[in-house]
């Protein structure tokens, strides 16, 4: 399988504390994997450093075969991002919103107007591409600012506890879009507080006061831990945490 | 008793309706949780119940005190954990609680007893700001802050979001020990699987309650026999069985696929799951959960 996410012994330290502790892990080419730990257990340390956003203290890491020390740039340009907060602009309309997105990613217009075509299709709002933002129920929005974050066909999309707050349909049709864009070949990694939702992923990991506890396929971890779910995977680990907190 | 008669509540010069004719009753002693997503209406009926806001029609009742008349005596009985994170940043663990228990008339020695259990465990950074603390730690402060008059209701408005399923059991053990005090408790969860853990529901969406038991009600008035189905392959397992012409309804859960039939066509369905492909299909018929029973009221 080819990766597009390979790290080694990345760590990150602030002072005494050490964030993120010699991560060493691989995540194939659309693959959807999920990145499971609890709060303060150093996912969002992790998640920055593999966006090209911190600089690791050492450890090596290549994002779609570029370096997390050298190549930061280069980085950016080749993964979609979206989480909870997402950055859509409310007063704008859903159409100008993937424009926007897509300018700042450097597409040409002709390509900028095929892929706004696509986007709204695949997410039947066709009919709302002129409707502001701030006007579309919370669900669309999600949907949106999910297709807005892979606009520009990144090999990577991270996604940050992306199904906050919706209700329970809703929540399973942005993971058919999930499963829309893994199987495009986009590479899903994705962290989330819903224990169904981690057993949707290929293959998940689980971290604990900064180090990967587990990781492997949902159906492995729950027969290695001989447990029926993933939430009794998850307890069983995490509540072994000493670090509280974020 | 708390008791909420025909409410209603509208925003944006009635645009936009928050709650639409809503009534229900909490018991005394009751944990009762409105669950539901964003925008169902929950944080509009926790703010109508605890006077901070006025609804556009209906009354409320919250022990035998009226929100509008008698708005002043019930902000002494009651303890509110809004969902944002509300107490002062740049106040320490304990000057906050103090801050609340001066405000109340009381001191924190006074009621120690009840927020003990919850304090002790944020106490070793109780010369912290609380703007530094963690988000399960601002959690369990900002019920200790509730707590700290000895409130009779206690109001939760999703206490849980965004807190990892460790912390999430921690704060339901808690609640358990709350109510075993006698405190009243109405809280929100937009996490279905919590429903069970409160002694009645409401399962709201779009300011409607759609239904309102015992978690073991809901589950039993389910209309459906309900199947789970799995095979190696989920997602085309999920296609194929959208695809079958007698499937009512289907949806992911966790790593199987739970499953409606409009006749008695689980019989056969295994038959044509063979012929595409999935020879390790399996399907078991199982009980709903009160997530499938949102799903079930949602579509209707």
């Amino acid at each position: 399988m080819e990766s597009v996410i390979k790290t080694e012994k990345l760590t990150k330290r602030f002072g005494d504390f050490i964030a993120a502790n010699e991560l060493t892990f691989e995540v194939g080419k659309g693959e959807i994997f999920g990145f499971l730990g609890a709060n303060g257990a150093g996912k969002t340390t992790a998640m920055r450093m593999l966006c090209g956003l911190l600089k690791p203290t050492s450890g090596k890491a290549t994002i779609a075969g570029f370096d997390v020390y050298t190549q930061t740039e280069m980085i950016k340009r080749n993964i979609g991002y979206m989480s909870q907060k997402f950055s859509l602009y409310d007063n704008l309309t859903v159409s100008e919103n993937i424009r926007f997105c897509a300018g700042i990613y450097g597409m040409r217009t002709a390509q900028i107007k095929t892929k706004t075509q696509e986007l709204l299709k695949e997410l039947q709002l066709e009919n709302e591409a002129k409707t502001l933002v701030s006007a579309l129920p919370l669900g669309w929005k999600q949907k949106l600012a999910f297709l807005v974050s892979i606009v520009h066909d990144p090999d990577i999309v991270f996604l940050d506890e992306p199904t906050g707050g919706v209700d329970p349909v809703t929540r399973r049709q942005f993971w058919d879009l999930i499963y829309y864009a893994a199987h495009k070949g986009v590479t899903v990694f994705v962290t989330t507080h819903y224990m169904d939702e981690a057993e949707y992923c290929n293959r998940i990991s689980i971290m604990v006061d900064g180090v990967i506890a587990a990781l492997d396929s949902p159906s492995n971890l729950k027969k290695q831990f001989g447990y029926t779910n993933m939430e009794d995977v998850f307890y069983e680990l995490a509540r072994k945490a000493k670090r509280k907190g974020d | 008793m708390i008791t909420l008669n025909k409410i209603k509540k509208t925003y944006n010069k009635g645009k936009l309706i928050a709650v639409r004719d809503i009534s229900f009753e909490v018991k005394d002693g009751e944990i009762f949780g409105l669950i539901g997503p964003d925008g169902a209406g929950k944080t509009t009926i926790f703010r109508i119940l605890t006077t901070l806001l006025l609804a556009d029609e209906g009354s409320a009742v919250v022990h035998d005190l009226d929100v509008v008349k008698d708005y002043r005596k019930i902000r002494n009985i009651v303890g509110y954990m809004p969902g944002r994170f509300s107490l002062y940043q740049d106040l320490t663990v304990e000057e906050n609680l103090n801050f609340f228990a001066t405000v109340f008339g009381t001191t924190i020695q006074e009621n120690y007893d009840l927020i003990k259990d919850i304090y002790q465990q944020i106490e070793p950074f109780k010369t912290r700001r609380a703007g530094k603390l963690s988000g399960g730690m601002k959690q369990k402060l900002a019920l200790c802050c509730a707590l700290i008059h000895k409130p009779e209701v206690l109001f939760l408005d999703e206490p849980t979001t965004g807190v990892d399923v460790v912390s999430r059991k921690e704060f339901w053990e808690m609640l358990k020990r709350l109510k075993a005090q006698g405190i009243t408790i109405l809280v929100s969860t937009p996490y279905m699987d919590e429903a069970n853990l409160c002694d009645r529901i409401a399962l709201i969406q779009k300011g409607e309650i759609l239904s309102i038991d015992t978690p073991a009600q809901i589950v039993r008035s389910f209309p459906k026999k309900l199947f789970a189905m799995k095979s190696a392959n989920s997602f085309e397992l999920l296609n194929d069985v959208r695809a079958y012409p007698e499937t009512e309804s289907c949806f992911a859960f966790g790593d199987s696929l739970h499953v409606t039939f409009t006749d008695h066509a689980e019989t056969n369905i295994l038959d044509y799951l063979h012929s595409k492909g999935h020879h390790d299909a399996s399907i078991e018929e199982i009980e709903p959960e009160i997530e499938d029973c949102f799903i079930h009221l949602l579509k209707d």
